[in-house]
């Protein structure tokens, strides 16, 4: 049981370090904000899902792992909504999706 | 091993040099304001990397008793300079805000020039 | 072992820095020093200084964006010049730097037991603290109790700080009326943001109010209580505009908190020798020394949480009220 929870909670800690990896990638390829806020939030949610859980599980059941929900609980509802305050805040500014610049650049070009 | 602790210190001495520089290099006075933070930042580090015990658990009594405790007098020492630190910065902002109405810009030389006219 | 996560938080950290100097948009400065300051207390949890860790969370990478922020909203955010006399500072910087790495050979092995930073005064805290003062957390002991003096030395900086920031940039209420369109709404158009915000903001508070008493048994204490609560109310008038804040907090109340929080540390100092002890002797306070010196821990943690809370409201109001 010991070595069930452990190879679980291994599993789970190299998947979230994997995800966190693959969201920061895609926070330096993508073309403009908000594909790299989309790769960002991968981060967010599944990282940050799998490395909780994988710790929950080497806590097993203590005052720790209530902790940790709260924690994971709190990070679930802040980041989106930050996400979203960010992505209208850049929208009133001006910034452009890609997609969309370089239409209107081939417009103008024509 | 003795690298993996010396390299505490060296990093604390590149952070110090990096901060300094931006202190006297650099002529926006918001960017001398962060420089002194992160110089600040460095002398924190210095401090709490001198408490550290091999083998030793933050010093706070707990059920499961380890009996070997980090050194308690840094941390308190580091703690009051943390706010002691964003006094002073509040209280430099305060003044760079009103240089800027004052003079209309934040950058060491122009507000010189404008002084010598 | 775990000093090898250390080791790659420090190598980020020193990156990190480099591009907090190099960068020109002032903003970008700001977010990365944000950056630095977490990189900064994760280390300081690596190294078993869990107090410091938090307050450096709370104060570094929380308060002191918010504080930069809005300075760098009232002046420019692009930084105009280029440095001045680059290969001097740089040749300075640089042999001071070689100078301090030659020294750093000669320093105790890290995490020496028997260096003379472990040797003198901290066994004798670590010894005595069961039987002074009886409470868990040894950093809010010495911080409250046998270090008092140079806490409340901390809470008069504090309060000196945050007078200094209302003389120069007012009190944050209005001089006159404003005109209707002019009155800050804040984020009040943008459902998500208000909704959440609202639903979030009282688990902030209970979170800061678990930490200000908690700081006896675990890491904790007045000065990360403060931040806490002073962010929770910044948020709120981010959301809900700087109006409404205000009517919830008037800035006379602020004023109030900021005179309060020292007043009631010098009023237990007081009580020390009024009940005939020394000034700041928490043994006479009650009958019982021990209980005394908790009870006296108790108040004066209230004391420095109330003050750094009044402080930091009243600068970001300053701050946030000198736009218009």
């Amino acid at each position: 049981m010991e070595t069930l929870l452990d190879i679980l909670s291994w599993v789970s800690l190299s998947l979230g370090g994997l995800m966190v990896l693959i969201g920061g990638i895609g926070a330096l390829r993508m073309p403009d904000l908000y594909t790299r806020m989309h790769a960002a939030s991968v981060t967010d949610s599944m990282g940050a899902i799998l490395v909780l859980v994988g710790i929950m599980l080497q806590a097993g059941l203590t005052l720790a792992t209530i902790k940790l929900i709260a924690i994971l609980l709190f990070l679930l509802i802040s980041s989106p909504t930050s996400s979203n305050t960010l992505a209208s805040a850049a929208l009133l500014a001006g910034t452009r999706p890609f997609e969309e610049a370089h239409q209107s650049d081939e417009e103008d070009k024509e | 091993m003795e690298i993996l602790g010396l390299y505490y210190y060296w990093v604390f001495a590149i952070l110090l040099m990096i901060g300094l520089y931006a202190v006297i290099a650099k002529r926006n006075l918001v960017k001398k304001l962060i420089g002194l933070t992160l110089f600040q930042s460095a002398v924190f580090l210095l401090y709490i990397t001198m408490g550290k015990v091999d083998e030793g658990t933050a010093p706070i009594f707990s059920v499961t008793g380890s009996n070997i405790f980090s050194n308690p007098l840094p941390q308190v020492l580091i703690l009051t300079a943390i706010v002691v630190g964003i006094s002073t910065t509040a209280l430099g902002l305060g003044i760079v805000v009103r240089l800027k109405e004052e003079y209309g810009t934040i950058e060491e030389h122009e507000i010189q020039e404008i002084d010598e006219r | 072992m775990i000093v090898i996560f250390g080791v790659v938080l420090l190598t980020l950290l020193v990156i990190t820095a480099i591009a907090i100097v190099r960068t020109e948009n002032l903003f970008v400065a700001v977010m990365l020093l944000g950056i630095a300051s977490l990189f900064i207390a994760g280390n300081f949890f690596l190294l078993d200084a869990a107090d410091v860790a938090l307050t450096e969370a709370a104060i570094g990478a929380g308060i002191s964006t918010v504080l930069f922020l809005s300075a760098l909203a009232l002046t420019s955010e692009r930084e105009r010049s280029k440095s001045s006399n680059k290969i001097l500072s740089f040749t300075v910087v640089a042999v001071a730097a070689l100078v301090l790495i030659y020294a750093t050979f000669d320093k105790p092995r890290f995490g020496d037991p028997d260096a003379p930073v472990q040797t003198h005064v901290a066994p004798w805290y670590l010894e005595k603290t069961p039987e002074y003062i009886d409470i868990p957390n040894v950093v809010t002991a010495v911080l409250g109790s046998y270090r008092g003096y140079d806490t409340l030395g901390e809470v008069l900086v504090v309060f000196t700080a945050g007078i200094g920031v209302l003389f120069l940039l007012g009190s944050g209420a209005p001089l006159g009326s404003l005109p209707q369109e002019k009155i800050n709404e804040g984020l009040r158009h943008h459902l998500i943001p208000r909704v959440v915000g609202r639903v979030l903001i009282p688990f902030i508070l209970l979170f800061g109010l678990y930490v200000q008493f908690h700081g006896e048994y675990g890491p904790g204490g007045g000065f990360q209580a403060g931040a806490i609560i002073a962010a929770a109310i910044i948020l709120f008038s981010l959301l809900e505009g700087e109006q409404r804040a205000l009517s919830v907090l008037p800035a006379r109340v602020l004023l109030g908190l900021v005179a309060f929080g020292p007043l009631l540390y010098l009023a237990v100092g007081i009580a020390g020798i009024v009940l005939g002890g020394n000034f700041l002797d928490y043994s006479v306070l009650s009958s019982d020394p021990v209980k005394g010196q908790q009870l006296g821990i108790l108040l004066i943690e209230a004391g420095v949480g109330i003050t750094v809370t009044g402080v930091l409201l009243s600068v970001f109001h300053a701050f946030a009220a000198r736009g218009r």
